[in-house]
Order: C-alpha cells, then structure tokens, then sequence
C-alpha cells in the first residue's frame, strides 16, 4: 500500500501494545519460563542431597500451582523492564508509546492481584499504587513488526547485581572473578539456583543494559560468538563451583545459565555488570 | 517433619536445632522494612506498640493481594538481611521467631541467643505455594503500608527450615 508517498508504511495502535503488555505481563508473572522449568526439573533430576531436592520439588510444585490458579510465582511481581523493538516500517499510532506500556502493566497488575510494589520517588517512597511506571526500552530495528518482551523483576536478586569499571588488560580471568564475587556476596540470599546476565562493553549505562537483556535468551542458548560462549561455559563452572545451592542447602543447583552479551567499548575501558535472577526468571515475550 | 503449633514456648524453641524441618501451625505476624522501622522507633522511644509483640513470630513478608475467592495472595518470604538491624529490637520487645530467607548477621544471630529466640526459613520463591498453607489473614498495623503492613496470618503445616536455632547455631555458618 501506497500512501503520502512511504512504502509500506504498517501502523500498529498503541492499543494493541497496551493488550499485548497486559497480556505478557500476567504471563510472565503466572507462566514460569518452560526453559528454566526444564533446567530446574534437571536439578531435581540429578540432585543428590535429599534437603535439596525436596525444595526443588517445591518450585517444581509451585510453577504447576501458580499456572493452575493464576497466582503469582512470587509474591514479588517486581518492578517491570519493557523491551521494545520498533520496525522502521512501522507507525505507531493512537497515542504515546509509554503510556500505553504503562497502562498494560498497571491493567495486569490489578487484574492479576499482584503486588504493587513501586514507589514514586527514592526518597520520597509514596507507593504508586499501580506497580508503574515500568522501564521502558526503545530501539528502532529494521522491517516491519513489534517486538514487546516483557521482564518482571523482583528486587531481592536485583538488589545483588553489580557493575565495575574495569581496566583494559584486566582480561578474562578478572571477569570470570567479578561474576564469582558477585554470587558468593549474594549467598543464598537472593534466591539460588541463579541465573546470570552479563553485560562486558559498551558505556557504563550500556553495559548494564547488555547485562539486563542477556536474562531474555533462553537458558540453552549459547552466545553466538565462540570466544564468549567459551567464556559463559567457565563462568558457570565456577560459579557453581561455589556449591551454595538452592536455599543454601548446598547441592548442585547454584546457577542454571550465564548469558554474555558484549558490545564495543572504548580503548581505556573493560565495563562489566551482573545483572543477577533468581529461580523465578520471568519473561515472556510477543512480536506483533 | 516434626509440627509445632505457636505460641512458641522456650519448651519448643530448645528442642529446634538448626537443620530440622518442621511444619508449623499457628499464628505469625508479617513485617518487613517499613514496619520494622516503624517499630524500632516506637520501641526506642518506648511508646505503645500497636501490637503486642510478646511471644510472636515475625514473618518477613509483603504479600501479594488476595484474588476472589482466596485468603491472600502469592506470600514467600523476602531477603532477612535487611531486617538485621532492627532485630535485636524487636527481639527485645519480645518476639520469639522470625521467618525469612538467607543469611542473619552475626549481631542477629547473638540477639537470638541472648533472647533465646530462633529464625526460620521458609521455601523461597514458592509463594504460590505457600499462600495455600495461609488459611485466614487479617491486618494488625500499619495499615496504609499496603503490603508492607502487619498482617496476622493463620498458618497450617506452614513448611520451615531452623536456620538459626536458640544456642545460636547457623546453618548458613560458612558463608
């Protein structure tokens, strides 16, 4: 279709952004992620150390549960991370983008009965009553689609993540060790087996956001370039190493993935950031 | 699985060793950040709780809300560690247990001792399927806190770790 002289111009209403964020924000709160099912079944399966695999047994039960019932897998439905990929193609229209991201969380929010847990100001700490506003993520991409995902994030693991503004020649090995730091200082605390997002590049901002997104890919995806796969295997292998286990119990169920994600950096720089989940790794995602 | 039923006596507190996985019934009160600090100020100026908290057990929780038909929503525990500091507070003002996740400092864990208290913790993450161990809630105090409010709950064969027991034994010890 031809129309003022642009080529495909495709609209999407921002009612259906505002639908599709509702949508996936109960999913991602109700429905665990079948991969960190599967890797947390696979724990269950090999665990040895009987304390151990009764609690694995619980998340196993409570993912079932929290399906059956429509109940929140935690009761902390987190503070929401939105991710959209806009085609250049695409014309939004109807209305702004963010407000209707915003509406679709608060709309699933209570619709779900699920915790309001935002407040409106660090400092000031009024609660929003609405769980909003969301983080909202923009890119513009190619083509001629939408695609919204969509990340509750519970803060107790949230509050274990972390961010160093390494030196240039620090290397692997400094990175491998700020990934174990960074899990050995949270313990058991934030709710192991962990997932780890890592972000290695970019800017200081940039770098966390790698660290965010990388909790996106599915648990058995590997980085697509050899030398960091090769680095996400040695991570996880020594972080599990640390055998803290789920509740600390011990056992074998420390970490159930690392994703790397990398971006360009500057020649006097090496930022690293953590980006920690814990067990209850939500997210679900759409592409309109 | 030993079952305990509260109020938790010094009988049935010296009897927990870290480790032992017990079922409990009985009464618990949520609390967590914003209630503690609330409560530490008013024990500190030594005014009137709103809420006697002799012989209690804390849990520290900020529940989800109650869909139709439920008593509460989704209700596991949160982080402990950002309790510590006003723990030995509250211990003073005489509660007997506290229910949470992960690690105490070791200012908490010698509270526990001197108070002869003891800490639990509760499957974290699972609060789908804690909430069904919940059979009736009310709020005590606190109530424009939202879900940090004190909320009373009726528990039943609530599943619970000793994780620091009355002679101050830590299962998390070696972390």
């Amino acid at each position: 279709m031809i129309e003022d002289g642009i080529m495909g111009n495709r609209q999407v209403d921002i009612t259906e952004i505002r639908n599709t964020v509702k949508d996936l924000s109960i999913e991602a709160n109700t429905v665990l992620r079948s991969d960190v099912l599967e890797a947390i079944q696979g724990f269950y399966d090999r665990e040895s150390n009987a304390s151990a695999k009764n609690m694995l047994k619980v998340l196993i039960t409570n993912a079932a549960l929290a399906r059956e019932k429509q109940l929140a897998l935690c009761q902390d439905t987190g503070m929401v991370a939105v991710f959209i990929d806009i085609g250049k193609d695409v014309s939004i229209t109807g209305g702004n983008i963010t407000d209707a991201v915003n509406d679709g969380v608060k709309e699933a929010y209570s619709k779900g009965h699920f915790r309001k847990s935002v407040v409106n100001d660090p400092i000031l700490r009024d609660n929003t009553g609405t769980n909003t506003p969301a983080v909202v993520h923009i890119d513009i991409v190619d083509g001629d689609k939408v695609g919204i995902s969509v990340m509750p994030k519970g803060f107790g693991a949230e509050n274990k993540g972390t961010l160093a503004m390494l030196e240039p020649t620090a290397g692997c090995e400094r990175i491998i060790d700020f990934c174990v730091e960074t899990v050995k200082a949270a313990g058991p605390d934030a709710c192991p087996p962990y997932v780890l997002g890592v972000g290695i590049g970019g800017t200081m901002e940039k770098c966390a956001m790698l660290a965010k997104k990388a909790l996106l890919r599915p648990l058995d995806q590997a980085n697509p370039q050899p030398h960091i796969a090769k680095l996400e295997n040695e991570i996880k292998e020594k972080v599990n190493a640390l055998k803290i286990g789920i509740m600390g119990l011990g056992g074998i169920s420390t970490v159930m993935g690392v994703a790397v994600e990398t971006a360009p950096t500057h020649i006097a720089g090496l930022p690293v950031a953590v980006n920690l989940s814990c067990h209850a790794l939500r997210s679900a995602s759409r592409i309109l | 699985m030993k079952r305990i039923n509260t109020p938790l006596t010094e009988k049935v507190i010296a009897a927990l060793k870290a480790g032992d996985e017990v079922l409990l019934s009985g009464i618990v009160l949520t609390a967590r950040d914003q209630a503690h600090l609330r409560l530490m100020e008013i024990i500190k100026d030594r005014g009137e709780l709103p809420i006697d908290l002799k012989g209690q057990i804390v849990y520290y929780c900020g529940p989800a809300p109650a869909g139709p038909g439920r008593v509460i929503g989704s209700c596991g525990p949160t982080t402990s560690s950002r309790m510590d500091r006003f723990t030995p507070y509250v211990l003073e003002a005489g509660v007997k247990g506290m229910i949470g996740k992960g690690r105490r400092s070791f200012e908490v864990r010698k509270s526990i001792k001197r108070r002869k208290a003891v800490y639990f913790v509760a499957p974290a993450g699972a609060g789908a399927y804690l909430s069904e161990k919940v059979k009736a809630c009310r709020v005590r105090a606190f109530e424009d806190l939202g879900p940090e409010a004190i909320y009373e709950l009726e528990v039943e064969d609530f599943p619970l770790i000793v994780a620091i027991d009355m002679k101050g034994n830590d299962i998390y010890g070696e972390f």
